[in-house]
């Protein structure tokens, strides 16, 4: 069962190590003096933290060490070295790594998962950040009996794109996640090849952006969304036709009803040719689709599309205001197979801090609330809806998908897969100092196309195997029966004097 | 169509070294004299811009590190390490945090919003302010100006109060005589400041700076400089001594008066006005549970600007008190019950400390508010307060030169006029007038979380 698509597999894990000098590290392991270099601590090392050195051995992973929680270990380096030379320590730059959405712990712990393909050890928080509300203060509750009689093997995680029923063709979807829209110019070509490569390895989507069609993509039309945005920059016929999936992009949850703004000096040549517009002329992407004033002019942009390309599925991006339930009903009446809500807190190339922190609401409320609405309304089997902005992990997914959501759409996860450390500065100077988001040309050249599609790659098959633990622990055989089941999570700040029949992990 | 409101910035530079959040420190020991340092690739030139020798290892608190942390993963011994700044730590409390004060500096340093990438790093919510939403209109709204657009979103609120109906005679002749009407281009008023240095100095900052932006600044009758009382067009004069003991030409050439309230608030002002009919008078109260009764025996007394104040962290005066924005709402649900809201303007402060909140308390029915602790942020304050209990100021507040101080304030001021229209545009709402007391455009925490979490974790 678990693959339900035909003569797909998914990729193997290939370990992807930090493309820098070292990797960061919770802990700091140092070696004092006293070492005789006997290659004990290397020897016990089961997590690879050690190298043969010709004075000592050398620390050369220390972000593989599980840190103090070895302690309790017959391998536990620090007591079993003969001349007591091994100090573990916390590393003091951890402090002002990360920040509450994305503390260090996560972004330490998404970066192993990138590297090595595996869940992290505990010691490493890999579910939840330090924002106080929302998915970080939601638990499943996993029932008691530990040993459910599902085996991995018979788990799908695969959903459905269309379930309108019309005579468009099903797309499938073997993980319950496709990779959101970054544009070309925001990122660089090796980080959107590197995401597009990922997105076709694992048999989902990557959305191209408002911003045009690279020819480099073309290798991977069958997974690739493109993007009609407020602008319509990079808009034709012929890049519609292409695809199997077109979006549209009402709003976006960073900063919900306000336009893009590319900088002049970010228009280049190319840039400018694939947009058609003039190099060097700052291009504003206004807000709303000035053609759009009602849900009958919407209906009329989603026949355009369908009349243009007679087998693509359409999807609708909206932010998420006070009547959220409402745009996604309005949506589904004009014929979208897919209504993306992107929540406030995700991320873009550069948007007002006012509007990330205040505008429109989180996507823990708007998911459930639009998808109640739409089964009251008896057509929320008819429609997929797609959750993004602000999911950060497997357990993100898989609480907003219980929550209500058929799948997710990311994009900052897979940016911090590459090494984004999220300092926020994607704009200033030559652009992203890791080479992520930037179209400088050394930039560029830090990272590598096969590495960032591996690192990408790697990610999401431990996201899957998390998301299976959690349906294999709760005994169900489809990410579908998940959609919406509120009685299987709880929020600790609403749990007084309830009676809580499980585990709440 | 009228001139647009526009406030001009320009980059005003720092008096004193910025206060960062990390620093970067380096060890001597173990420095392998690589023939090229990682320190010399710094991709913002750190090191180069800041004349610092690669070789010399220190540790350095700098504002021009972008924490990339390239050189903490690229030097070979790992002798490069980011640290938290102790100092940014300490700035503050815990309502006016490290994160306000560096944002407000920005603002006033820059006269730019406050912009970064990589999405919103804060927390879920938080108290007062940050237990709320703002909407945003997804299709069906009037196009929007923002910053650089084509429409007009205007921010112009009337101070007085309003005539719910007008009066004709038999020939039509008007005979009701509508009060005076105060317009000021953006809903924010300079207020008292709760602490500050001796405040000559800064007080001609503020003053310079609402004569330019077009607004107001309260001002201690004890605190009057004779020059500025040749100018008052911009100043609300704050009555802290007899009406009496003040000149009655100054009296004459004011548009606005406050008065602290008191039983006799009312008949001080026909006094007021019986000097200078055109004065709007302001009463000042202390924001406290009994606020909307008190309120709405002023409206049906005559009074025309009621001020509301809750304390420098937004709270009312009360055993548990509420939040500024709380008891907002409630006033104005009552006063709109009683049908008299809009006979008199509501300005309201305290604990306002970002752009956002100018927005939310408006939201919740203020009419405009009032300022008081950025302004002092604007030229680079704090918020240690020692100048309360008579120590010098770090920063040497009592010594700004005037000109500066106010291309400070001017500074914050277009950025928050800015950030204000982004919200408004976003709502699709086209002046700041139609946002008064629209709760239904915003989404509080505790609504949301009783609709939407309180249920979870339930069989059915």
């Amino acid at each position: 069962m678990a693959n339900e698509i035909h003569n797909f597999s998914f990729p193997e894990v290939k370990v992807a190590p930090s493309r820098f000098r070292h990797a960061l590290s919770k802990h700091r392991i140092t070696i004092s003096k006293a070492c005789t270099n006997c290659g004990l601590c290397i020897d016990l090392c089961p997590y690879h933290v050690y190298e043969r050195g010709k004075k000592h051995p050398k620390v050369a992973f220390d972000h593989l060490c599980i840190g103090f929680a070895c302690s309790r270990n017959d391998f536990f380096c620090v007591r079993r070295c003969p001349e007591k030379a091994i100090r573990v320590g916390l590393n003091p730059s951890f402090e002002i790594l990360g920040d509450k959405r994305w503390p260090a712990d996560l972004l330490s712990s998404t970066w192993h998962m990138a590297e090595t393909g595996n869940i992290p050890h505990p010691s490493l928080n890999y579910k939840i950040g330090d924002s106080g509300g929302g998915f970080d203060r939601i638990r499943f509750i996993f029932p008691p009996d530990r040993f459910s009689k599902i085996s991995r093997g018979e788990i799908s995680t695969a959903i459905e794109l269309n379930r309108s029923g019309d005579s468009r063709p099903r797309v499938t979807i073997p993980i319950p996640l496709y990779l959101g829209g970054m544009s070309f110019g925001s990122v660089s070509i090796v980080t959107m090849l590197s995401r597009v490569r990922a997105a076709a390895a694992l048999g989902t989507f990557c959305c191209t952006g408002e911003g045009g069609y690279p020819e480099e993509l073309m290798p991977y039309d069958d997974h690739i969304i493109t993007q009609v945005a407020t602008g319509l920059f990079g808009v034709r016929e012929e890049t519609i036709k292409r695809v199997r999936i077109v979006e549209f992009k009402y709003a976006q949850g960073a900063k919900p009803g306000l336009g893009g703004h590319l900088l002049g000096d970010k228009v280049t040549p190319r840039v400018a040719a694939m947009r058609e517009a003039v190099p060097g002329s700052a291009l504003f992407s206004p807000f709303p689709f000035h053609s759009v004033y009602s849900v009958e002019d919407h209906k009329k942009h989603v026949d355009w599309i369908k009349e243009t390309n007679p087998r693509a599925l359409v999807s609708v991006k909206v932010s998420t205001p006070t009547d959220v339930d409402m745009v996604a009903v309005g949506s589904y009446f004009a014929g979208a197979h897919i209504v993306q809500l992107d929540g406030s807190y995700g991320g873009t190339g550069a948007a007002p801090d006012i509007a990330k922190k205040n505008i429109a609401m989180p996507i823990e409320y708007a998911v459930p609330k639009v998808h109640r609405f739409l089964v009251e309304e008896g057509i929320r089997e008819n429609i997929t809806i797609i959750a993004s902005g602000g999911i950060r992990t497997a357990y993100d997914m898989a609480k907003i998908i219980a929550l209500g959501a058929d799948g997710v759409c990311l994009g900052t996860a897979d940016l911090v897969s590459l090494e984004c450390i999220r300092c926020h500065h994607c704009e200033s100077g030559r652009g992203c100092a890791r080479g992520i988001a930037t179209t400088d040309e050394e930039l560029t050249g830090l990272m590598d196309l096969e590495w960032g599609t591996q690192r990408i790659i790697n990610m999401y098959l431990a996201w899957r195997n998390q998301l299976i633990d959690i349906l294999s622990r709760l005994g169900m055989k489809s990410v579908k029966e998940l959609v919406g089941r509120f009685d299987v999570i709880a929020h600790l700040d609403h749990l007084k004097g309830r009676d809580i029949h499980g585990e709440l992990v | 169509m009228p001139l647009k409101y526009h406030i001009y910035s320009a980059p005003v530079p720092n008096r004193f070294p910025k206060i960062t959040k990390s620093g970067v420190i380096a060890w001597e020991e173990g420095c392998l004299k690589c023939a090229r340092c990682v320190k010399k690739d710094c991709v913002y030139k750190v090191y180069e811009k800041r004349d610092l020798d690669e070789k010399q290892m220190l540790d350095s608190l700098d504002s021009v590190c972008m924490d990339c942390f390239r050189c903490v993963q690229g030097c070979p011994n790992r002798l490069i390490q980011k640290g938290m700044n102790p100092t940014y730590k300490t700035l503050g409390d815990r309502y006016w945090t490290p994160e306000i004060i560096s944002d407000l500096w920005f603002q006033a340093e820059t006269g730019r919003i406050p912009v970064s990438g990589a999405g919103y790093g804060g927390p879920f919510s938080g108290i007062g302010f940050d237990a709320m939403w703002t909407d945003m209109s997804e299709i069906v709204r009037p196009t929007r100006d923002g910053i650089h657009g084509r429409e007009y979103i205007s921010t112009t609120v009337d101070l007085g109060r309003k005539l719910m109906m007008l009066d004709f005679d038999a020939t039509g002749e008007m005979i009701s005589t509508p009060p005076p009407l105060v317009e000021i281009p953006l809903p924010v008023i300079f207020d008292l400041l709760p602490w500050s240095p001796p405040k000559e100095r800064i007080n001609r900052s503020i003053f310079k700076a609402a004569k330019v932006l077009g607004t107001f600044l309260i001002v201690r009758a004890s605190d009057l400089e004779p020059d500025m009382m040749s100018d008052a067009s911009n100043i609300i004069l704050y009555l802290d001594r007899p009406l009496e003991s003040i000149d009655k030409n100054l009296i004459g050439n004011l548009r606005m008066i406050e008065i602290p309230y008191s039983e006799d608030a009312l008949p001080l002002q026909r006094k007021i006005k019986a000097i200078n009919p055109s004065v709007v008078t302001v009463i000042r109260i202390t924001m406290d549970p009994s606020s909307s009764t008190r309120i709405i025996d002023l409206v049906k007394a005559g009074a025309e600007v009621v001020h509301l104040c809750a304390d420098e962290h937004g709270l009312e005066q009360a055993k548990e008190p509420l939040f500024i924005k709380d008891r907002m709402k409630e006033i104005h649900l009552q006063l709109v019950e009683k049908g008299v809201r809009d006979q008199i303007t509501l300005l309201a402060g305290g604990g306002i400390a970002m752009a956002e909140h100018m927005a939310k308390l408006i939201i919740c029915g203020a009419d405009a508010l009032t300022i008081d602790i950025p302004l002092l942020v604007a030229m680079e304050c704090r918020v240690c307060r020692r100048c309360k209990s008579g120590i010098e100021c770090p920063v040497e507040l009592d010594k700004v030169d005037p000109s500066w101080g106010s291309e400070r304030i001017r500074n914050l001021i277009a950025g928050w006029h800015n950030q204000l229209l982004e919200i408004l545009g976003a709502m699709g709402i086209r002046e700041v007038r139609r946002l008064r007391g629209e709760m239904g455009r915003a989404m509080f925490f505790e609504d949301l979380e009783r609709e939407i979490f309180a249920p979870m974790g339930k069989r059915s």
